[in-house]
Parts: structure tokens; C-alpha cells; sequence
């Protein structure tokens, strides 16, 4: 178990990179606390496996260091860092039962044989596979041979760091739910530095102490579930979780208000910004519907009921948004204006997030 | 969907049943003629039963042709498939020089028997030829003409040099059949080169190693022309295979009977070892995919 040290950490596949479109990671600098549980989220193609095969060491950096617990592992072999990893399609020795594929780890670490069985029976049990520890692994079906692959990153104890790179792609929606949970499990017990790589929102939330959110090869923003869904540092991050996602208009923003076309909208704090391109993002969570009175004029294209509440799609201010309402909140008939609850407006410029500049007055 | 029934699509069986008459059944019949009968010349032949095949099994000469046949099948099958997969394992993955070194590792298949026997045939004579004279200068008595241990030592190295390409080139294609997520996998479990091969390449590698084996046995089992341009099957009979002999039987002495029977079991010989080697084949096919 260590902290893991990201130090100028960026990576490019190419051999001279020149601009910073080349590099496939951007400048990093993080610290992987000790025990926690991270999630590292973010849509498809933007570093997210790049990062993962840095730190386990299968790819080595091509600038920057990697640190264990201070130490320089950035010239180490992916054996000598002793971690464990998961990859999204199973991998397992098909010559091999399923217990000598849970055994192969702790095998090549020549570890005494008793040890061995004691752990491989452990892990055979969180898998829900002891009564397969026998059977060749050639024959099992897919998401079994994943459970194997799984069982494989979880078996050996000492790890100093358990990497996940979406390992529950192949896995049916019920085990999904299960072996998360049995993840979690793991993580409370042995209190392993993990790091679970996903696109998908809710496995993340449910998993981590800590969401790590990626975009183009930059981490944008590491924070609880909480502040992720409240103070979005990047537009994406407000895109990317919720649903549906973060609304963003253009406009202006003038101290404690800003300019939505002809609607002005108050802030809760007062905010400087530049002059690149100003943004607020309003969750839909936090979108009012009224029939007349102030606010921004829209319409309503259609309503989604999907149970737990309903998605109002509405057409505001040139462009598409949603409204969130609980079930039971009716749309007020003749619905024709929208406004925000001041609490869930957020202020971007050029997609980053403007803190409030602390004159906070009374209202 | 009704099917019906027409007997009249048997004819479209028909062409095939000709060609397969003219190129296999029919001249294998002329074989089977042959073997059963027996002439005092002018044409005329008259019934032998199985006599020649009696013959034959109780003939010493044949037995030891057989006797060499598997010796020399076993000794290159022995180094050529160890060797090609060694190969396969150094052979750069990508880039320039993976396809560098299958162009490299193709050119001695594309040279034709003949060919290679006489490329061998000189290089190792000790007059003119580079290896026979180096070997003799640095006082290794090496005459393939004469010696049996030089004569079946050429030969071996011969075959070897013309065919591990070939299993080379096929180990080389089941490995490049492996995702690279198997070896960093094998990475994260602290596995070692061994196991790696163990383990991952080799099974992954076993379908087309099957069929590398299958060829090289079927192929080193009917040698004929390298050999035979080399050595002539000397000296005395020490290189000469089934194919060798064959040809002597039949074409030098003109024992057209015993030759006949001699081929027809020699047939069936290779016919059942490649049936084994199917069977086996099939069924390992049948537990992967199970």
C-alpha cells in the first residue's frame, strides 16, 4: 500500500511532441492518497487507460516521474511495483483451472503453499466461483472469465496499489452490482490505494471516496461525488455527470448579475470575469418553470416521465435545455418562462470555472 | 420451407466425381493393378494375390528404408519445431524489420528441391564447396560421399535450413494472433519469461504448430529430391529413404509388383499417422471451443 506521487507527469505517443495537442496526457501533477478509493472518470479516448498503464508501469512515461510512497518507480518494471490491474476484457490462462489462474500471482512470488490455497479459497468466494475452482478456464463464458481476471487483481494482499481499467464492461447488470459491492468490500478490509477507471457515472459515484474527471488528456477536476455535482469545475465535468447534464448558456456577467439575451438573472456571489467566452451552467435540478412574470422566455418541446421525476425539454434563449421536476410536481400550466435557483448557478469562462470574488453582499 | 425431393441433383455431384476419378482414383488403380499381378514380360500379366505384399513385410530392405524414413522424420520434426518457434519468439513484431525478416524467412521456401539439393550438394563438397573445404582446412574429416555420420548430418542440416522457415513463419502468425493485454496482464501477475511462454504463447500457438507438424512430418516422410541430389542415397544405402528406395524398385530394377505393393502401404502409412494428427487436431479445437 502507498501513496502514489504523479510529479510533471505527461505522456505523448508520439516521439517529438511540439504542441499540446500531441500530448495524449497533459501535465499532471497529483498525489493518490494512501487507502483511498479514487475513481477516474471521463469519456472515451481521453487518457483515462493512458494514466492507468503509467502508474502500474506498462507504459512509460514520456515525461515526468512516478513516486510510491516517495520513492522513484518511474524506471521500474510493472513486477517489481507489485500492483494489481484489471483490464476491461478478461484475460486468463486457458491452460489452467480456474484455482491455478487465482494462484498464478501468488505462484510467481513463490509464496508458501498453504498461504496460497488460503487465498485463492478467499477470493474464489468473493467471485462467487468456488464451486468452478476445479474447472478448466478454457470453457467458461465471458463474464466468468472476467470474474477470474478480477479474482486475479484481488488475490494477492500486499498490493501497493489495485488498478481497475473498466473492468465490468462484459459483466451482467446483477454480478455488476454484486462484485461493486464486493470491490467496496475489499477496499473497507485491506484499505488498498484503488483506482477504478469507468465512463460510467454511477458505478463511479457508488465506488469512490474521490472522483478523478479527465477530458482531453487532463485531469479537470478531483473531488467528492458531492462537489462534483454541485460546483462543476469545467463545463464537462457538468455535461458528463448527471443526468441529463449540466445546462449551459452564454452570457454576461456583470458582478452579482448576469445577461441571458434580454433576461437578467441574479447571482449568488459576485464574480470578475475576462474577456474570453462566459458561460453560467445551471443544473437541471435547479431550473424553474412559470407561467408568466420574469425570467427567460422558453418553451416546453416534451416531458419525460421516468419515474423517480420528469425531464422538461425546453427550447431557451436559442438553444436546448432540461428541467428537472420531482414526481408529483406538476409543469405549471402555460409554462412559458424559466428561471434559476440562485444556489445551483455556476459561472464558467472559457469552459473553467469562476470563483465567486467573495464580495458577497447581503441578498 | 418444403423440401423436395429431386434424385436428378445427384448429376451435379458429377464433375467432381470425374475430376477426383482422373487424378486420384484412376492412376491409384493402375497402382493396385500392379501390386496384385505378376509378368514374364510381353504384356502379359496373370494373378499374384497378395503375394507381393508378403513379400514386401518380410523384406529387410524395406524395413530399413522405414527405419531411416522415421529416424530422419523425428530428428528434423525434433530441431525444426523448437527452432521455428524460437525464431517465431525473436522475429520483431512490427515495423521495417518484422516484414524485413519475413521476407528473409520466406526466401529458402521459395527455392525449388532440386535446387536446394544442388545448392547443398556443392557447398559441401570438399573441393570447391565452401563448407566441405572450410570443414576439411580446419581438419574435420567431412565428405558426405562417403562418411554416414556427414552424409546424414548434410542431409538433416539441408532440410532444416530449407523448411523451420516454414514453422517459423506459422509460429509467428499464432503469436501475432495474442492481444497484447495477455502479456501485460502476465506483467501484472509477476510472471516470468517461462511461464509467459508456458502459458500464454504456447497454447495460443498450439493450433498452428499442429498443422506445422502435420505438414513438416508429411513432407520430411515423402523426401525425395534434396536427398537424392545430394547423396544419392549413399553412401551405400545410409540416406536412402522410403522414397529413395521406392523409385530404385521401380525404376531401376523394374519390380513393378513388390514397388506397387511397397507404395500402396506406404500410402497408407501417411494416410493414418495425418488421420491421427487430424483427430487430435479436431478434438483440441473442440475443448477450446467448449
Amino acid at each position: 500500500m502507498a501513496k502514489i506521487t504523479l510529479d510533471n507527469l505527461a505522456h505523448s505517443y508520439l516521439p517529438n511532441p511540439q504542441t499540446e495537442d500531441d500530448f495524449a496526457l497533459k501535465e499532471l501533477n497529483h498525489d493518490w492518497q494512501d487507502g483511498e478509493a479514487y475513481a477516474l472518470l471521463g469519456s472515451s479516448g481521453c487518457g483515462k487507460s493512458t494514466l492507468l498503464n503509467i502508474i502500474s508501469g506498462l507504459l512509460r512515461p514520456s515525461h515526468g516521474r512516478v513516486l510510491f510512497d516517495g520513492k522513484d518507480v518511474t524506471d521500474q518494471a510493472t513486477a517489481e511495483r507489485n500492483i494489481g490491474q484489471v483490464f476491461q476484457f478478461p484475460v486468463v490462462y486457458d491452460t489452467m483451472t480456474v484455482r491455478q489462474n487465482l494462484a498464478f500471482p501468488l505462484r510467481n512470488r513463490r509464496m508458501p503453499t498453504e498461504e496460497i490455497a488460503r487465498l485463492v479459497q478467499k477470493v474464489g468466494a468473493m467471485i462467487g466461483m468456488e464451486a468452478e475452482l476445479d474447472r478448466k478456464a478454457r470453457g467458461l463464458t465471458a463474464d466468468a472469465k472476467q470474474k477470474i481476471s478480477l479474482g486475479r487483481g484481488m488475490v494477492r494482499e500486499d498490493v501497493n496499489a489495485l488498478l481497475f481499467d473498466e473492468p465490468l464492461t462484459v459483466i451482467d447488470p446483477h454480478m455488476k452490482w454484486e462484485l461493486r459491492t464486493q470491490l467496496k468490500k475489499l477496499h473497507q478490509d485491506f484499505g488498498h490505494t484503488m483506482i477504478y477507471v469507468t465512463h460510467d457515472q454511477t458505478e463511479a459515484l457508488t465506488f469512490a471516496d474521490k472522483v478523478v474527471v479527465m477530458y482531453d488528456g487532463r485531469v479537470v477536476q478531483i473531488g467528492t461525488p458531492q462537489e462534483l455535482f454541485e460546483r462543476p469545475a469545467h463545463t464537462f465535468v457538468g455535461y458528463f455527470i448527471g443526468s441529463p447534464g449540466m445546462n449551459v448558456f452564454d452570457a454576461k456577467v456583470d458582478g452579482m448579475q448576469a445577461r441571458i439575451g434580454e433576461a437578467a438573472i441574479a447571482l449568488p456571489a459576485h464574480h470578475t470575469t475576462g474577456r474570453g467566452r462566459v458561460q453560467i451552467g445551471v443544473r437541471p435540478e435547479f431550473v424553474r418553470l412559470h407561467a408568466g412574470g420574469e425570467g427567460i422566455p422558453a418553451s416546453i418541446h416534451r416531458i419525460e416521465d421516468v419515474g423517480r421525476h420528469k425531464i422538461v425539454r425546453l427550447e431557451a434563449a436559442g438553444g436546448e435545455f432540461n428541467a428537472l421536476l420531482n414526481e408529483g410536481a406538476a409543469v405549471p400550466a402555460g409554462a412559458d418562462r424559466i428561471t434559476f435557483d440562485p444556489a445551483g448557478i455556476n459561472v464558467y469562462e472559457n469552459d473553467w470555472r469562476v470563483a465567486p470574488s467573495g464580495r458577497r453582499d447581503a441578498a | 420451407m418444403n423440401k423436395t425431393v429431386n434424385q436428378k441433383a445427384w448429376f451435379l455431384v458429377l464433375p467432381v466425381l470425374v475430376l477426383v476419378a482422373f487424378s486420384a482414383v484412376i492412376p491409384l488403380m493402375t497402382v493396385v493393378n500392379y501390386s496384385v499381378q505378376d509378368t514374364f514380360g510381353n504384356n502379359v500379366f496373370f494373378w499374384n494375390g497378395i503375394r507381393w505384399f508378403e513379400d514386401m513385410l518380410a523384406s529387410e530392405r524395406m524395413w530399413n528404408a522405414l527405419g531411416r524414413q522415421v529416424v530422419f522424420s523425428s530428428i528434423i520434426l525434433a530441431i525444426e519445431v523448437p527452432l521455428g518457434v524460437f525464431v517465431a519468439l525473436n522475429m520483431p513484431k512490427k515495423g521495417f524489420w518484422a516484414s524485413f525478416c519475413l521476407v528473409l524467412m520466406s526466401l529458402p521456401l521459395l527455392i525449388p528441391w532440386n535446387v536446394v539439393g544442388t545448392i547443398w550438394q556443392i557447398f559441401g563438397r570438399v573441393d570447391i564447396g565452401l563448407l566441405g573445404h572450410t570443414l576439411d582446412a580446419i581438419g574435420i574429416d567431412y565428405n558426405y560421399t562417403q562418411g554416414f555420420f556427414a552424409a546424414w548430418t548434410t542431409v538433416i542440416v539441408m532440410d532444416v535450413w530449407h523448411w523451420t522457415s516454414l514453422v517459423a513463419l506459422l509460429a509467428y502468425a499464432g503469436l501475432q494472433s495474442i492481444p497484447d493485454a495477455y502479456y501485460q496482464a502476465a506483467k501484472i501477475d509477476q510472471a516470468s519469461r517461462w511461464a509467459v511462454f508456458r502459458h500464454i504463447e504456447l497454447p495460443k500457438m498450439m493450433g498452428v504448430l499442429m498443422i506445422a507438424i502435420l505438414l513438416r512430418f508429411m513432407d520430411s516422410f515423402m523426401i525425395y529430391t534434396e536427398p537424392f541430389v545430394v547423396t544419392g542415397g549413399g553412401p551405400g544405402n545410409a540416406t536412402t529413404f522410403l522414397s529413395i528406395d521406392l523409385v530404385k524398385m521401380a525404376l531401376g530394377q523394374f519390380d513393378l509388383g513388390p514397388a506397387a505393393a511397397f507404395s500402396l502401404m506406404y500410402f497408407l502409412v501417411i494416410l493414418a499417422v495425418s488421420w491421427v494428427f487430424y483427430t487430435v487436431m479436431v478434438n483440441l479445437d473442440k475443448r477450446e471451443g467448449r
